[in-house]
């Protein structure tokens, strides 16, 4: 983007120089990005459209795996991640600022420090120990299911929903994290002025406060999305092939005992899960470039 | 300024790090400038196909403690007995056995082959499912050796060329906590009652896991299918799941102690293993091979083409295959290649076999096509049965 159309340029205050020097300083990222990142993405994106001949051992191009990706059990598990992933974003995203907004309007600095310490450990808890603290308290013969007889009520651990609960475990504590700076970017000021003006609160946060917030908000839903989209261990733990997920799929076909000759599929379905990813990051990049400057 | 004393000891020290780092990841030696290590007739220990290669046990022997160390991949000590298999091996001769990522699959095992090519750290053995043998010996990936006792393994277990050869394996056996339940069940059958609601698990997703696909393959030949037609068994299991039986949990030993997973379909020898381990702890497992579906696989053991240590791996074969290596297995429930011979000639461990989960008849093998037809018919149907 040259400085021209930025529009933070606008303003003639914020300026920057972009001389030769500064793009010397970006060189160490720009190759740790391109050694971690490029290598392992060329090396995927070579292995989902080619295809070695076990026997003669010659490599031709082929569009077959991604085809081969894109149906079937393998399209399912595609949409399942997307589903849970969206879902689950969705309902951390809204349950975390309200848990967020309680905390950093409330005078007590006590509490705010100790909710943020929590979601900071919370946020990180993940994994099979997490999924084994769920299969002990609330699985089938978990202590709390025996205790309160959840099972006739329904509940059933192993399933879409028990996944949806086990993955807003760690995921409401991330947001919090992750938006709790930006309400505290939401000057008191602005909200004076608008009671000032006559507006209600409601009125306030639909013209003022949910505008500012709105790339903070869409960045959180993203960084949840990207958490629920990428998390494997926590569910191949919980409920193996009985909810298909797309990570699943991925180690089913790329470290197994079952299936050979799966290892190309596993790539496509990689690079699937980058289109998605990428497409997600495509609807937030200019939202929040376009409004991030009210939250300086 | 350093000293030139000083500036000379840094240029050792320097050399010698490069030195060391080169043969560190640097190329296995060369089998044919092996010279020295060399068996009878000019054959070298990475071209040897038998043992009468190097002469004989005591060459080949001497042969691998001149190597000095096997590289082994993907064996888990609490499986099949494997912890006190190596012990036993490094004590015998004096080689140490370097056991790498323990909890590998077997996919990870052929991975490692391709990818550590020519370097010493590459695996010198593999212990393979059966799929993965095939496709390796396909790949050319193995080294064909026929151990000392060959001629007393079926054909149906072993690669006409010596490629692989399956050295131990059980059957699908259903295990069960009779703490919790009052009346185990004993077959495919009697999963489905009532009173096994929120029950019965297998050890893992049947696309990834050969002891949960073994699961599904016994319930389809108890279900009036065939090793040709497995799609009975994603239909039982589809049954299990609707009838709210079926739990998708992973059985492990931690869900099996919690109780979480009170019936576990698993190998025999894994169930038989539990029994054990959970002797005293609240849990009181039995296993029962069921009668209606009986299905036994066995894992095949392989030497790596470019074996960095091929004498070693030679050497690590023939312990195996012999009576110390076969009893060890059938110690730890496994069931041999060779026990039904070992069982006639006396050679068997009584006490072990007497351990073992009764089973009636001899075992069958799908052929490799039949297997490839169910592998993909159940990659393609799992999923929607269970969901």
């Amino acid at each position: 983007m040259s400085s021209t159309t930025d529009p933070r340029a606008a303003d003639g205050t914020r300026r920057r120089r972009r001389g030769p020097r500064t793009w010397l300083a970006t060189l160490p990222l720009l190759a740790f990005t391109g050694l971690c990142f490029g290598i392992p993405l060329g090396a995927m994106a070579y292995g989902a459209v080619t295809r070695t001949d076990p026997a003669s051992g010659a490599t031709r191009v082929t569009g077959e795996h991604l085809a081969r990706s894109l149906q079937g059990p393998y399209l399912d598990s595609l949409i399942g991640s997307v589903q849970l992933s969206a879902l689950t974003a969705l309902v951390g995203g809204v349950l975390g600022v309200v848990i967020a907004q309680a905390v950093v309007t409330s005078r007590s600095a006590g509490l705010r420090s100790a909710a943020l310490t929590a979601s900071g450990v919370l946020a990180n808890f993940g994994g099979v120990p997490l999924a084994f603290a769920f299969i002990a308290t609330v699985g089938i013969s978990g202590v709390v299911t025996r205790l309160a007889d959840l099972t006739d009520l329904g509940w059933n651990l192993y399933s879409f929903t028990g996944l949806t609960v086990v993955y807003l475990y760690f995921l409401i504590p991330l947001m919090v994290l992750v938006i709790a700076p930006a309400l505290d970017g939401l000057r008191p000021q602005w909200r004076e002025a608008a009671q000032n003006s006559g507006a209600t609160g409601r009125q306030f946060w639909r013209h003022v406060g949910l505008p500012v917030l709105a790339p903070s908000l869409l960045g959180g839903f993203v960084l949840l999305f990207g958490t629920a989209f990428a998390a494997h261990a926590t569910a191949a733990a919980l409920v193996g092939g009985s909810v298909p997920l797309v990570t699943l799929k991925i180690a089913d076909a790329l470290s197994g005992n079952v299936l050979t000759g799966q290892e190309n599929v596993a790539l496509a379905l990689g690079l699937d899960m980058i289109l998605i990813a990428g497409l997600v990051m495509a609807v937030y990049l200019p939202l929040q470039r376009r409004s991030a400057r009210w939250l300086r | 300024m350093l000293s030139s004393s000083a500036r000379r000891g840094a240029a050792v020290l320097l050399s010698a790090a490069v030195l060391t780092t080169l043969s560190a990841c640097g190329a296995a030696p060369d089998p044919k400038s092996g010279g020295a290590d060399g068996a009878k007739n000019g054959v070298q220990p990475g071209a040897a196909t038998s043992v009468a290669d190097f002469g004989s046990l005591e060459a080949l022997a001497a042969a691998a403690q001149k190597e000095g160390e096997l590289n082994v991949i993907a064996l888990p000590p609490d499986w099949a007995n494997y912890g006190e298999i190596i012990k036993a091996f490094e004590a015998k001769y004096k080689i140490k056995v370097n056991s790498e990522n323990p909890d590998a699959s077997s996919s990870d095992e052929i991975a490692a082959v391709k990818s550590r090519k020519g370097q010493k750290r590459a695996p010198d053995v593999l212990d393979l499912g059966i799929a993965f043998a095939r496709s390796g010996a396909a790949e050319n990936l193995f080294a064909p050796y026929k151990v000392t006792a060959w001629d007393k393994i079926p054909a149906a277990q072993k690669d006409a060329d010596g490629r692989w050869t399956n050295d131990y394996g059980g059957y699908v056996s259903i295990g069960c906590d009779a703490a919790r339940i009052t009346t185990c069940p004993q077959t495919f059958a009697d999963l489905l009652k009532p009173e096994y609601k929120g029950k019965v698990a297998l050890n893992g997703n049947p696309t990834k896991s050969g002891s949960a696909f073994g699961g599904v393959y016994a319930a389809a030949l108890a279900n009036k299918g065939s090793f040709a037609d497995i799609q009975p068994g994603i239909d039982f299991f589809g049954q299990l799941k609707k009838s709210g039986n079926f739990i998708p949990v992973e059985s492990t030993p931690a869900t099996v102690e919690k109780g979480e997973t009170p019936i576990s379909i698993d190998w025999d020898y894994l169930n038989a293993g539990y029994a054990d381990q959970f002797k005293g702890k609240g849990v009181d497992w039995k296993v029962a091979v069921p009668t209606d579906g009986v299905y036994a696989q066995y894992y095949s053991q392989a030497v790596n083409k470019d074996a960095p240590h091929p004498a070693a791996a030679r050497l690590w074969l023939e312990f195996l295959y012999g009576p110390e290596g076969q009893n060890l297995w059938l110690k730890g429930y496994a069931r041999p290649v060779l026990l039904p011979g070992m069982t006639q000639d006396g050679t068997a461990d009584q006490a072990a076999v007497a351990k073992l989960p009764q089973v009636q008849g001899t075992p069958a093998f799908p052929a490799s096509e039949e297997l490839d037809k169910a592998k993909a018919i159940l990659a393609e149907k799992w999923d929607k049965a269970l969901s």
